[in-house]
């Protein structure tokens, strides 16, 4: 009787998580009770992160320092070539009466936890919902996509990573501009291109980046290298692998972009025929 | 009465301490292997108090597991609805039967466990088709005498009746 009871609250449950949006208010509730238990779980690596700062010695601070002072300066060299650049495409873009790319905004998180299930790919930051954090917002660290944000929580958020089986990212290779849908396959370092023509021009070492169609990710953010092409004649499609830019089950520091306001109207379409047109 | 209390309180700990086991981080190839251990939990404690522990404190414990893991809600509370009912079933077998036959039969529950966890997961589309979700059954039984020691020197030293 009580198994009757019991199972059939649970199947409801499941039923009505899988459907229903309400019940996120439910789990962000119970979350909010477990969270002690993830911080705790999390507080021996925060000590052993802590004891290594307070035990680094000076001398490698001071080598640190020089190699961190010398990477600011390449990047500030590059940044100077950014600056013209930008602003000639800005140029070129008025010229083509195109629209202007807004310029994303980001916030910094950190990786509070990782998934325990080996079948899902899922992390926990620590920001929520206190800090602005909007479901769909994208994530990325300093080389490139990590995933997007699919619950919020009032202080933490879940971040389903692009290399989980359920996630499809948009992207086109740098090189030529040919899109493609990367889709997860549960392997921690592999993506797989979908649908992409035997013929198509791809091939090992393609940098692939967002193309920004579905709305959700900004355009123009590193994914994944291509690293394997496969042509089977027995198949209609190439087979294709690619390696994630991003450290996706390493970085601890990651970036959380502001999704821009309007992501793909009837005017952007305009716009890109006539820069075809043209 | 008091002892009454600690009893319970001694229970829940132990639930709260397998809930930070199962959360712990864990290398990327160790993840496999990690044991049930709230299930192993549970399951001493309803072979040593059927009355008492069953499966209302399973589906809790389970809808707990669920939103840590942050998996869909109340897919481990389902699991280990069934397996605790599983268990309250032949309590009494268990009580009795030998090592060998104990690691056998916590085996077999933590297999129906993951099982169902995988058929769960296997209808909405995220599983992989690998028999490598067995694995914490395995290293869940060989570990079950030690639960149980270590279980039964709690419930000794902390008079849980």
């Amino acid at each position: 009787m009580r198994l009757l009871v019991f199972s059939i609250l649970s199947l409801l449950l499941m039923f009505a998580d899988y459907r229903f949006r309400e019940v996120d208010v439910l789990r962000s509730m119970l979350s909010t009770l477990v969270a002690p238990i993830q911080i705790i779980v999390d507080t021996p690596s925060q000590v052993l992160r802590w004891a290594e700062r307070r035990s680094a010695d000076y001398e490698s601070l001071y080598e640190e320092n020089a190699e961190l002072k010398s990477q600011a300066l390449i990047l500030q060299l590059k940044l100077q070539k950014m600056v013209a650049i930008t602003t000639e495409n800005i140029r070129l873009r008025e010229l083509l009466d195109g629209a202007k790319r807004a310029e994303a905004e980001v916030v910094v998180a950190e990786v509070i936890g990782v998934d325990v299930d080996p079948f899902t790919h899922e992390i926990v930051i620590n920001r929520g919902a206190s800090k602005g954090v909007v479901p769909g917002q994208p994530l990325l660290d300093a080389s490139g996509v990590m995933g997007q944000v699919i619950s919020v929580n009032r202080y933490t958020s879940r971040v389903l990573l692009i290399s989980d089986a359920r996630h499809a990212l948009p992207v086109e290779v740098n090189r030529n501009g040919i899109r493609a849908i990367a889709v997860g396959n549960g392997i921690s370092n592999e993506l797989e291109l979908l649908h992409l023509p035997d013929t198509a021009d791809i091939k090992q070492g393609d940098i692939l980046i967002t193309s920004g169609l579905a709305g959700r990710f900004p355009h123009g953010y590193p994914v994944a290298v291509v690293n394997e092409v496969r042509h089977d004649p027995g198949q209609t499609f190439a087979e294709v692998k690619a390696t994630p830019l991003a450290a996706l089950t390493r970085s601890r520091q990651v970036l959380l972009v502001t999704p821009e306001p309007a992501p793909l109207t009837a005017d952007d379409a305009e716009t890109g025929n006539k820069e075809k047109i043209n | 009465m008091p002892q009454v209390t600690r009893g319970v309180f001694t229970i829940y700990f132990s639930f709260l301490i397998a809930l930070m086991l199962s959360v712990m981080p864990l290398p990327d190839n160790l993840q496999w292997w990690r044991p049930e251990w709230v299930l192993l939990i549970l399951l001493y404690w309803i072979v040593a108090f059927p009355d008492r522990i069953g499966i209302g404190t399973a589906w809790v414990v389970g809808l707990l597991l669920d939103v840590l893991e942050g998996n869909l809600l109340g897919m481990n509370a389902f699991s280990l609805t069934v397996v605790a009912y599983v268990a309250q079933l032949s309590y009494q077998r268990i009580q009795m039967f030998a090592w060998p036959q104990q690691v056998l039969t916590v085996f077999f529950l933590v297999a129906l466990n993951q099982l169902i966890g995988h058929w769960i997961k296997g209808v909405l589309g995220v599983s992989v088709q690998t028999l490598m979700f067995l694995l914490p059954a395995i290293v869940s039984a060989l570990l079950w005498p030690w639960v149980f020691v270590i279980l039964r020197g709690i419930k000794r030293r902390y008079h849980v009746h």
